[in-house]
């Protein structure tokens, strides 16, 4: 990279290194959070949350233009609105089935052992995941897009 | 948890102290410094040392919630918002400093007066212990059978609200992508992406006025 770029951390080659290793570790985490909210600490929130920093550090390392061309700013405006109708779809599917506005039991209601609820908080935790890795992710996008980064002298 | 609770020094105790103690540090710290850099670096320690406290009170997801949010993208957030701003916090005037310590002064107090009137920690007839509560931890096994009560509670008894937590957050990213225009929802292009594109070469101006969404 001779072209000198208007992003932070290019020409910091340890820095993209450990990105790199660090990248898929951190997604996959934030898969077995969002996944294993039911049984353990973590949900949507959290998994989104992370999912969103795995970027947020792609982008702190490569520069936010190559971030953009994986993400790009419109993918996440979507995303975000996926999120909140996947939510708030559940809930008027179980209008549809004859339940009230989030009641999962309609979902299987002959199960023993609650497979409705089951399903319905990971699908709801999935529309939650969604929404808030997309907005952090866009928020961030907002923020460091504005201006060129501050050289490494400055502070 | 029958027992009422009776801080004794144990080890737990000795570690909830050096947290709160490390957390008014932290905070000091955090008044004292004029380096904005510093400062944000060290509310994301803030952040940290209180999602260890929130371990330490059995409150594994909001620890959880707390580095994740607090410690992670607030402090990438706020580092990237400082950038647009200056580095150094603008010196205050000794007068102006006044008004202020009153106010924390006053505040700080009342918390502390209200502090008193809480009920003991793990308090099982505490209001929040006690009502729905109690309901939820009993009739969980047979409503929703999900081993981590903290979801089902989230997801399931109180789906409303945290349909209401994802709408604000669906908001406020709505908010900063209208107010910032980091592109618009129809595709439209930002100044920015244009300077990128056509100005490479020259050097940027220090604040490019952003073209919102149309």
């Amino acid at each position: 990279m001779e072209e000198r770029s208007r992003d932070l951390g290019m020409g910091h080659v340890i820095l993209r290194v450990t990105i790199k290793l660090l990248f898929a570790p951190i997604v996959l985490f934030a898969l077995y959070v969002q996944f294993h909210g039911d049984y353990g600490p973590g949900g949507g929130f959290q998994a989104g949350v992370i999912l969103a920093v795995a970027f947020v550090l792609h982008a702190l390392g490569f520069g936010l233009a190559e971030t953009k061309a994986a993400i790009p700013p419109r993918a996440l405006t979507a995303g975000m609105a996926l999120g909140v109708l996947i939510y708030a779809g559940t809930g008027v599917a179980t209008l549809l089935m004859g339940g009230n506005f989030l009641d999962y039991d309609v979902i299987d209601p002959d199960s023993h052992h609650n497979a409705g609820q089951h399903i319905g908080i990971l699908v709801v935790e999935l529309g939650v995941g969604l929404a808030v890795a997309c907005t952090m992710l866009q928020i961030f996008y907002a923020f460091a897009g504005r201006e060129a980064e501050p050289s490494d002298d400055a502070w | 948890m029958a027992d009422p609770y009776v801080p004794e020094l144990s080890w737990t105790v000795a570690l909830d102290l050096a947290l709160l103690t490390l957390l008014v540090v932290c905070g000091i710290a955090m008044v004292r410094i004029k380096r904005l850099f510093g400062v944000a670096m060290l509310s994301g320690v803030y952040s940290f040392l209180s999602a260890a406290f929130f371990v330490a009170l059995d409150a594994v997801d909001v620890a959880f919630t707390e580095a994740a949010v607090g410690a992670g993208v607030s402090t990438v957030l706020v580092l990237s918002g400082m950038a647009l701003t200056s580095k150094r916090e603008r010196p205050v005037t000794q007068q102006r400093k006044i008004v202020p310590l009153v106010i924390v002064g006053i505040v700080g107090a009342a918390l502390v007066y209200a502090t008193l009137d809480m009920p003991a920690y793990g308090d099982p007839n505490s209001p929040a212990n006690a009502y729905v509560g109690a309901a939820y931890i009993e009739r969980s096994p047979e409503d929703i059978d999900v081993p981590n009560l903290v979801t089902g509670v989230l997801a399931s008894y109180r789906g409303y609200d945290t349909l209401g937590e994802t709408l604000v957050v669906f908001t406020a990213g709505l908010a900063c992508v209208l107010l910032l225009g980091a592109g618009s929802a129809r595709g439209g292009r930002n100044v920015n992406d244009l300077a990128e594109t056509a100005d490479r070469d020259t050097p940027a101006s220090p604040r490019p006025l952003t073209d919102g969404p149309r």
